[in-house]
């Protein structure tokens, strides 16, 4: 399929007009539009729940529109089924990656494609070495034969891109690709898409990320409440503009950060070792604290934090809560003793899809909620409405399951959940993952209110920005060691890539 | 939750510079994790036979393994079919029935028609089993009912369908005098002193494995077991693909039907009754997951072997019948234990592996 080459820059490739689509009383879509051209890189920006995933869907013949055409190289197109968008060069990445876990990660990517030997065989050869040139033009050190069962969420993202590049396709979909990339990923990921942009693919690029946007994109489309809001070029707008239209109000986006005078040492972790994974890690989080773990993707900052609550083990070191030694691996003894951890694969590890939104927002505080034993169900939903209004959740009802809200909703419920067990330490990996702007700040308000109130934060994040904007301290994880511990006064941009690129680290060893 | 031994802190920076060397461990230890699961059905097998042999030497004796090997053929080659099904993360209920089904269709077939070829009876049985298979995929895949359920009912279907067609034709029973005796050859050959309906059922067995590992459609079959959405949004024809693993299914439970009559030669409505409960257990015990996505047809196979060896061990040992359905159900807590903790080890090993240097 060498589409690619076909078309003239600037020429119309693939169009929406006027799509309409409904799922049961929910419009996602009324009035969507979207142009895209050989050989630009285009935006798709909005507010969770504007629509945007469920355009991509029907881009992708996931979904039918109810009304309006989708036009390819002018013509109206049916795509019928996900085999007939392929078939049309559209290569679509998920907001959510749609891997099969008992497969190879080689054949996850060439599924239904496999190199053939005569005789209609799959040449498992060639598969591994396609796979390995593919890695390698992402930059990706993974094994082509090892099962996808197991990857972290940012490797999972990286298979699904190198999935979406074999395609070589005409128009290259890709809904919040980003999400849980950190700056060096995203930087290569942008470098592949240009390179495709430049050889006459359309590429459309969906983020919450606004630096992200203006850097790759040029001509960005607003989508508000399912409905087509502009389309401009990129430099005709700003930051501010594009937020503005989004939301259809002002939004600060400054992280209204608390400063807050840290009180007793409440999670102490010594000398943690996992063997090839992380190694002597030790640190101290005070109340009131907000400790952000920073660092490239793959560190080991997840797989510390995971051993400290006790979802994964660890070969040494210890875990102190308030003086209190835990016993490792076990997370309901982290959960008693306090700590709270809003997992980073919110499919996998935080939500229960098929479950409707108030039974996961209080998913871990049952018992709590439950009098004499029985689960009082007006308790549960008063208090899911409360966190789930905190935060905004945009759902039909409370009751809806949680696999048809939108994929930073989805996220935002993971976070009540967790929020509502009112939590000593409170461990967030990625916090606002796939959130928007609007919400972010909030979140980062919450956060920040929460701390000023005693709470000891440690959070994870791939986003300089919120690290900078929220942390009281910054700890540096590179290859599985705390290389730096850097205060909020001395932290920036440069000295925090610095150490988590293996090239600063002044105060290079343990932080405590 | 998973919690290996602790191990003695490590020398680490070695250990941390190399997070890329592992790479190519990865695939290894899997491929290993699997042997080991195939081996261990094998050694409890060897262990069984051994136990078996120290307290009946005849056990090994020529007719005693060919025996073991004529009611292992018909349990393998239902198997073989049942794996295609459960790794689309499906099950088909109704071989037991459809081999019934298949097994007195041939048989009539015999007694209407002595002259029949033998390879057009084997055929015949064959296309019965398919056709019962095609019903089964077209309610599961164009309707979109749970498989448990559609071939829950065909079960009874499909027997109430034999008890029908044999009180209506008034031939309750096909007795081994009414069989042409080119067919009942068939149930005693022997190749090189191997049976010759053990050998088919080998042969089905490499010709499944075979399929699955090394064609697209059958790679797409593991891929809808293990992530049907995925599966879906990558563009396979789902419905096609499971209509084809019930359609061979089928078509492996008829040809199982006719190595029965083959085998048996007295062939009523009952033939098959239960069976399908004891293939899924051979499945499960040889590793094939029952939630689909992985397992290899060898085991199965393998779990076939040793089921039936089971059930004629027993007794050489003295022990009740009864047993053995302890036995069996023993050894699918057993090996659903060992999958479990195969699968824990494996987690725990591949997500270090995440943690790996990125330059
Ligand atoms: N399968 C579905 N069933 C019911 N409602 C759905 C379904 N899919 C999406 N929706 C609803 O449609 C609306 C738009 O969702 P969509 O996923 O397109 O948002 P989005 O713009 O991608 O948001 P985000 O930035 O959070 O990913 C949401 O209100 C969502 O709840
Ligand atoms: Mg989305």
């Amino acid at each position: 399929m060498d589409h690619a080459s076909s078309s003239a820059p600037g020429r119309v490739v693939l169009a929406l007009e006027d799509v309409g689509k409904s799922f049961g009383a929910v419009a996602a879509l009324r009035g969507a539009q979207l142009e895209l051209r050989a050989g630009e890189t285009h935006a798709l920006v909005g507010e969770n729940g504007a629509g945007k995933s469920t355009l991509v869907k029907i881009l992708a013949g996931v979904h039918g529109p109810d009304t309006g055409r989708v036009l390819l190289d002018g013509q109206p197109v049916a795509l019928a089924d996900p085999a007939a968008a392929r078939a049309a060069g559209i290569a679509v990445i998920y907001q959510e990656p749609t891997l099969f876990p008992d497969l190879s990660v080689a054949e996850n990517i060439f599924m239904g494609r496999q190199p053939l030997l005569p005789g209609r065989r799959i040449d498992r050869r060639t598969l591994a070495r396609r796979c390995r040139e593919l890695f390698d033009r992402l930059g990706v050190a993974l094994d082509p034969d090892r099962p996808a069962r197991g990857l972290s969420i940012a490797d999972q993202q990286m298979v699904e891109i190198a999935k979406a590049l074999s395609f070589d396709a005409r128009v290259l979909v890709m809904d919040e690709p980003t999400a849980a990339l950190s700056g060096v990923e995203v930087e290569r990921l942008f470098a592949v898409a240009r390179s495709l942009r430049d050889s006459g693919a359309a590429v459309l690029f969906i983020s919450h990320r606004f630096d992200e946007v203006f850097d790759l994109c040029d001509r960005i489309t607003v989508m508000r409440d399912g409905q087509w809001v502009s389309t401009d070029p990129a430099r005709d707008l700003t930051v501010d503009r594009v937020v503005r239209r989004m939301v259809g109000r002002e939004v600060s986006s400054l992280f209204p950060k608390i400063d807050v005078e840290p009180g007793e040492v409440v999670l102490e972790v010594r000398g943690l070792t996992r063997r090839g994974v992380f190694a002597d890690v030790s640190f101290d989080v005070r109340a009131g604290e907000i400790v952000a773990l920073a660092g490239l993707v793959g560190a080991g900052r997840s797989e510390i934090v995971r051993a400290v609550f006790g979802v994964d083990p660890y070969d040494a070191g210890s875990v102190r809560v308030s003086g209190e030694e835990l016993r490792k691996g076990d997370p309901a003894a982290a959960m008693a003793a306090g700590i709270a951890l809003v997992p980073e694969d919110r499919r996998q590890q935080g939500l229960v899809m098929e479950l409707s939104v108030e039974r996961n927002a209080t998913l871990t505080r049952r018992w709590k909620l439950a009098r004499g034993g029985l689960l009082s169900s007006r308790a549960e939903r008063a208090q899911a409405a409360e966190w789930s209004k905190r935060l905004q959740v945009k759902a039909g009802r409370l009751s809806d399951p949680v696999s048809t809200l939108s994929g930073g909703n989805q996220q935002k419920v993971v976070l009540a959940k967790w929020l509502s067990t009112e939590p000593r330490v409170l461990i967030v990996d990625e916090p606002t993952r796939g959130i928007d702007v609007g919400t972010k700040s909030e979140v980062h308000r919450l956060l920040s209110e929460l701390a000023a109130g005693g709470l000891a934060v440690v959070m994870v994040s791939s986003e300089l920005p919120e690290v900078l904007g929220m942390a009281d301290r910054v700890l540096v994880v590179s290859e599985g060691r705390l290389v730096d511990d850097i205060p909020r006064a001395r932290a920036d941009e440069d000295s925090v890539m610095l150490a988590a690129t293996g090239q600063g680290g002044t105060s290079a060893g343990a932080a405590r | 939750m998973s919690a290996p031994v602790a191990k003695p802190p490590a020398a680490l920076p070695e250990e941390l510079a190399a997070p890329e060397r592992t790479g190519r461990r990865g695939s290894a230890l899997v491929h290993r994790l699997f042997v080991v699961r195939e081996l261990g059905i094998l050694a409890a097998l060897v262990l069984l036979v051994l136990v078996t042999v120290v307290a009946n030497p005849r056990f090994l004796s020529g007719q005693n393994v060919r025996d073991l090997l004529l009611s292992a053929a018909i349990l393998t080659v239902l198997a073989a079919g049942q794996t295609m099904v459960i790794v689309t993360r499906n099950v088909d209920l109704s071989v037991g029935s459809v081999l019934g089904l298949s097994a007195y269709a041939t048989g009539t077939l015999l007694v209407v028609a002595p002259g029949t070829p033998v390879v057009v009876a084997v055929l015949a049985g064959t296309a019965v089993g398919a056709v019962c298979g095609l019903l089964n995929g077209l309610v599961v895949a164009a309707a979109g009912v749970p498989s448990l359920v559609v071939t829950l009912g065909t079960l009874y279907a499909f027997r109430g369908l034999d008890s029908l067609w044999a009180s209506s034709a008034d031939r309750l029973q096909i007795n081994a005098a009414d069989l042409p005796s080119g067919f009942k050859a068939l149930g005693g050959a022997r190749l090189l002193g191997v049976p010759v309906l053990f050998l088919v059922a080998v042969a089905v067995v490499l010709l499944v494995g075979w399929y699955l590992r090394t064609f697209r459609s059958g790679r797409e079959l593991y891929g809808i077991g293990s992530a049907p959405e995925a599966a879906r949004l990558s563009g396979i024809p789902v419905g096609r693909r499971v209509l084809t693993a019930f359609v061979v299914n089928g078509a492996l439970a008829g040809l199982a039907g006719v190595l029965y009559a083959a085998r048996f030669q007295t062939l009523d409505t009952t033939a098959g009754t239960g069976q399908e409960l004891f293939v899924v257990a051979a499945a499960v015990v040889g590793g094939v997951a029952i939630f689909g996505g992985s397992g290899s047809v060898y085991g199965a196979a393998l779990g076939a072997l040793l089921l039936t060896t089971i059930g004629t061990a027993l007794p050489q040992l003295g022990l009740d019948p009864f047993w053995r359905d302890a036995a069996v159900g023993a050894l699918i807590l057993a090996a659903i234990a060992l999958d479990r903790a195969l699968q824990l080890r494996l987690a725990a090993r591949l997500r270090g592996r995440n943690a790996r240097r990125d330059r």
